[in-house]
């Protein structure tokens, strides 16, 4: 098992306006095996294959391939160096025949018309040792995703053959689908190909993966046998929670015993998240911590009217809150600055004024407009305040970096001085400086009273800002952290408990 | 002013390009207490694409797009002509048609924001029964009639000045101002760029989508009305023909996308008139008619070319391309 590597990176680095997505990242992927990647969202898993595949330019760094220096400018280049990657959305077309999808672009030919028959000749023979019985002249859209997988597989490890990439192959699967899938990986992994595995199922990663590798924030975290980690530690390595000089700044002791001001009972919507219970008291931070895909997303547009809850109910105080959109969940003073900047939150055409100005012009209606003197007002104010790096109000909000978008969204609902703001991910995808900035931000808001809800992947930031924590782990607010047992540990316990079972 | 530069210029430039061809074609005289000469039957013939091209603008600012409007328009002359006809009197005439055209664009407003179904697809429909309806009105004949008042709006001037000119002129202004000193022009640029970070933003994204249509809906309708007044009749069949891809043309010409966001009214109008001249100028040059459709055409083609970035690009690339970058996209 000891081979020299088959593929590896040394020293890799990748960096985007206003963040950086890889530092000095070493990798090695070693052939007859199964080699597993993990990291929350924005970890930079994705661009460590993307790197490696050509599908996107590294800063720096080497990439060997059997010893030999490569550079490929793109996937096919990749392709023909022996990397193939095989995505979660399987990119064959789905309206042509197995066959094609199998044989595109290099169809066998017979008088210049592409030759049928050696066409599935050739299909069945790549198929041939998938333990797949299907018909290869059937269009490939009327088979499962798994299926589909699989032929994407075939199509991969005969145009490359030596590297194999599965990137979240197993998302839309289920049970006996992610066997019949594995089955396949083993039995390639059997005949000595290299193949790195991205998955957000841990179950899966321990069932199939001989080495793992876990990023965090573009970062090198450890690389490790499977067989030598606990689900334990592994979900520490990528949530993080080893910064103990972070976590001596929180100080436990202070249990905020205001008294209860928005409070929600058993609300949930099937499908996205189980009926759960909140408690918002004025002037706290509301942590939210679980894996992606826990549900952490689902509650927060839940409380915010987005997907509108189908039972349980909403208070606040003693009168009963309807939240069956944004728009009566703004009214009844809250925000949501989303996970998602660029879909859900800046309107990327408008100026960073239009953009800071926008709610609360939407709360005083159409025909009410806030005189222009006063919009530049509040923007140059806001610019000022959360120190937004932009050459004025009038440059348009998409040409500004993800963490001065993301203040101008906080601007946007500081505008409009609600009393529960949402924070999905605030530091995601944003660089150090915006990072502290915005953690300061957050304690300055909850001092002068505003109650917040921050739902981050990074632990330790998260412990350190929250009075309270909920966990979520598979859809389910599992556990509640307060005072001294608010701890990373704890949090760590708490999304693993039920993983192990 | 400065934005709308390539539309003021394609328009002195098609002026030229006319008068070049028929050299009286900028005279204008005053006989009989009115205005004539070419200009003023550009402004004139030019109304009903104008006053369409100022819904398709606000439609088309949301990524939607309104077919239906010339449909509308069959519509709502059919209304206009049978109100009239029955003896109704002018005001139930001119109600009727506006609530006929208002009440089109709530119907295309609901399928688009309430049932989510695609602005080509839903209006569409009413493109296709649109003239169904008109004919069911008329009841399948050119419905006739002869009413001074209702004339008026079509052919009748004031202070020399067509009618239908003024209607455009003022619909333009009083629609400019409305969206524009108002938070209306803002909320629809913001639908328009990202309906889901509008809607998380707290607006109330269908009624803005509703309101577009109908407003549409209202400037087909009192484009119906002039054509209908015009003519001194409904033709089911024919009012608002194709009327609906002028003025797309027509918006697309001032400088809109069709993929939403900012959008400048004066624009659209000016493309309308550019539009318009070219249309009025191919008969006035003397061609055969049947060449008009593909001079035209052939014009368009080079408008569009002109104002493509891609071909901006090229041309400006020799004096602008070292243009430092800002310092906030390196950051």
């Amino acid at each position: 098992m000891d081979a020299s590597p088959i593929l590896s990176a040394r020293g890799l680095n990748k960096g985007f306006p206003g963040t950086k997505a890889l530092t000095d990242i070493d990798f090695d992927l070693r052939p007859g095996e199964v080699h597993a990647l993990l990291g929350e969202n924005g970890a930079g898993k994705s661009t460590l294959v993307k790197c490696l595949t050509g599908a996107m330019r590294r800063d720096s760094g080497t990439i060997l391939l059997h010893g030999q220096p490569i550079s490929p400018a793109s996937t096919l280049e990749a392709q023909a160096l022996g990397i193939g990657t095989v995505y979660q959305e399987v990119n064959l077309l789905a309206n042509l025949t197995v066959a094609e999808n199998l044989t595109l672009g290099r169809q066998p030919r017979r008088f210049g018309l592409v030759d049928r028959r050696a066409m599935k000749a050739e299909a069945e023979a790549m198929l041939a040792g998938y333990g797949l019985a299907i018909n290869v002249n059937r269009d490939l859209g009327s088979y499962s995703v798994a299926v589909q997988q699989i032929v994407a597989i075939a199509r991969a490890v005969a145009l490359s053959g030596k590297v194999l990439i599965l990137d979240e192959p197993t998302a839309s699967l289920d049970a006996r689908e992610v066997e019949l899938l594995f089955g396949v990986v083993e039995r390639l992994r059997a005949k000595g190909l290299g193949i790195i595995f991205i998955s957000h199922f841990l179950d899966q990663v321990f069932r199939i993966s001989d080495r793992l590798t876990v990023l965090r924030n573009g970062r090198l975290i450890a690389t490790t046998e499977a067989a030598e980690v606990d689900r334990h530690r592994l979900i520490a390595m990528m949530l993080g929670r080893d910064l103990a000089a972070q976590e001596a700044a929180h100080a436990p002791a202070q249990l905020n015993d205001a008294p209860g001001m928005l409070s929600f009972r058993g609300c949930g919507r099937r499908g996205a998240v189980e009926p759960f219970d909140l408690e918002v008291r004025q002037g706290e931070v509301i942590g939210m911590a679980g894996l992606l895909g826990s549900g952490r997303t689902e509650s927060a547009e839940l409380l915010f009217g987005l997907s509108p809850r189908d039972t349980g109910e909403a208070r606040d105080g003693d009168r009963p809150l309807s939240l069956a959109s944004p728009r009566e969940a703004i009214a009844a003073g809250f925000g949501f600055a989303p996970e998602d900047r660029k879909t859900d939150g800046i309107i990327a055409d408008l100026s960073v004024r239009e953009n800071i100005v926008l709610a609360l012009q939407a709360r005083r209606g159409w025909a009410k407009p806030i005189p222009r003197a006063e919009q530049t007002r509040l923007a140059t104010d806001y610019i000022r305040q959360l120190d937004i790096r932009t050459p004025g109000p009038e440059k348009p909000v998409g040409l500004l970096s993800g963490g001065n978008q993301q203040k101008v969204i906080l601007a946007r609902w500081l505008a409009m001085n609600p009393r529960f703001l949402i924070l999905d991910e605030p530091t995601r995808g944003i660089d150090v400086g915006a990072h502290a900035e915005i953690l300061r931000l957050i304690r300055r808001l909850v001092a002068e009273g505003m109650s917040l809800l921050v739902i981050s992947s990074e632990l330790e930031e998260l412990v350190a800002v929250s009075d309270r924590m909920i966990v979520l782990r598979d859809r389910r607010h599992v556990a509640e952290l307060a005072g001294g047992g608010l701890t990373a540990d704890r949090i760590v316990d708490a999304i693993a408990a039920g993983d192990a079972a | 002013m400065k934005r709308l530069a390539p539309q003021l210029l394609t328009l002195a430039a098609v002026i030229v390009l006319i008068s070049l061809v028929f050299p009286g074609f900028l005279s204008v005289e005053f006989s009989n207490g009115r205005l004539v000469g070419a200009p003023i039957d550009i402004l004139k013939r030019g109304a009903p694409v104008a006053l369409l091209a100022i819904g398709m603008t606000l439609v088309i600012a949301t990524r939607g797009i309104d077919l239906s409007v010339g449909a509308v328009m069959a519509i709502c002359g059919a209304v206009a002509a049978w109100a009239i006809v029955g003896g109704h009197g002018l005001g139930a005439a001119l109600g009727l048609a506006l609530g006929a055209g208002m009440l089109c664009g709530i119907w295309n407003g609901l399928l688009v924001a309430a049932f989510g179904i695609q602005p080509i697809v839903a209006t569409l429909i009413l493109m296709v029964a649109g003239r169904g309806v008109a004919q069911l009105v008329t009841q399948g004949t050119i419905l006739t009639f002869s009413h001074e008042g209702l004339a008026f709006l079509g052919s009748g001037s004031l202070l020399g000045v067509p009618v239908p000119a003024l209607i455009w002129i003022a619909a333009g202004a009083v629609t400019g101002l409305i969206v524009r000193q108002t938070a209306l022009g803002l909320l629809i640029e913001a639908v328009g760029v990202n309906p889901r970070a509008s809607t998380l933003a707290g607006l109330n994204t269908r009624v803005l989508l509703v309101a577009v249509y109908l407003i549409a809906g209202l400037f087909a309708a009192i484009a119906g009305l002039i054509v209908t007044a015009d003519i001194r009749g409904a033709d089911a069949n024919n009012t608002g023909l194709w009327l609906e891809l002028d003025a797309i043309l027509a918006v697309v010409i001032g400088g809109n996308s069709l993929l939403g966001g900012r959008f400048s009214i004066l624009g659209s109008l000016l493309g309308a008139m550019i539009i318009q001249s070219i249309n009025t100028g191919i008969l006035l040059a003397g061609y055969p008619s049947e060449f008009n459709l593909v001079i035209k055409a052939g014009l368009v083609v080079v408008i569009l070319m002109l104002q493509s970035p891609r071909l901006a690009q090229v041309f400006a690339l020799p004096r602008r391309a070292p243009l430092a970058r800002p310092k906030e996209a390196g950051e």
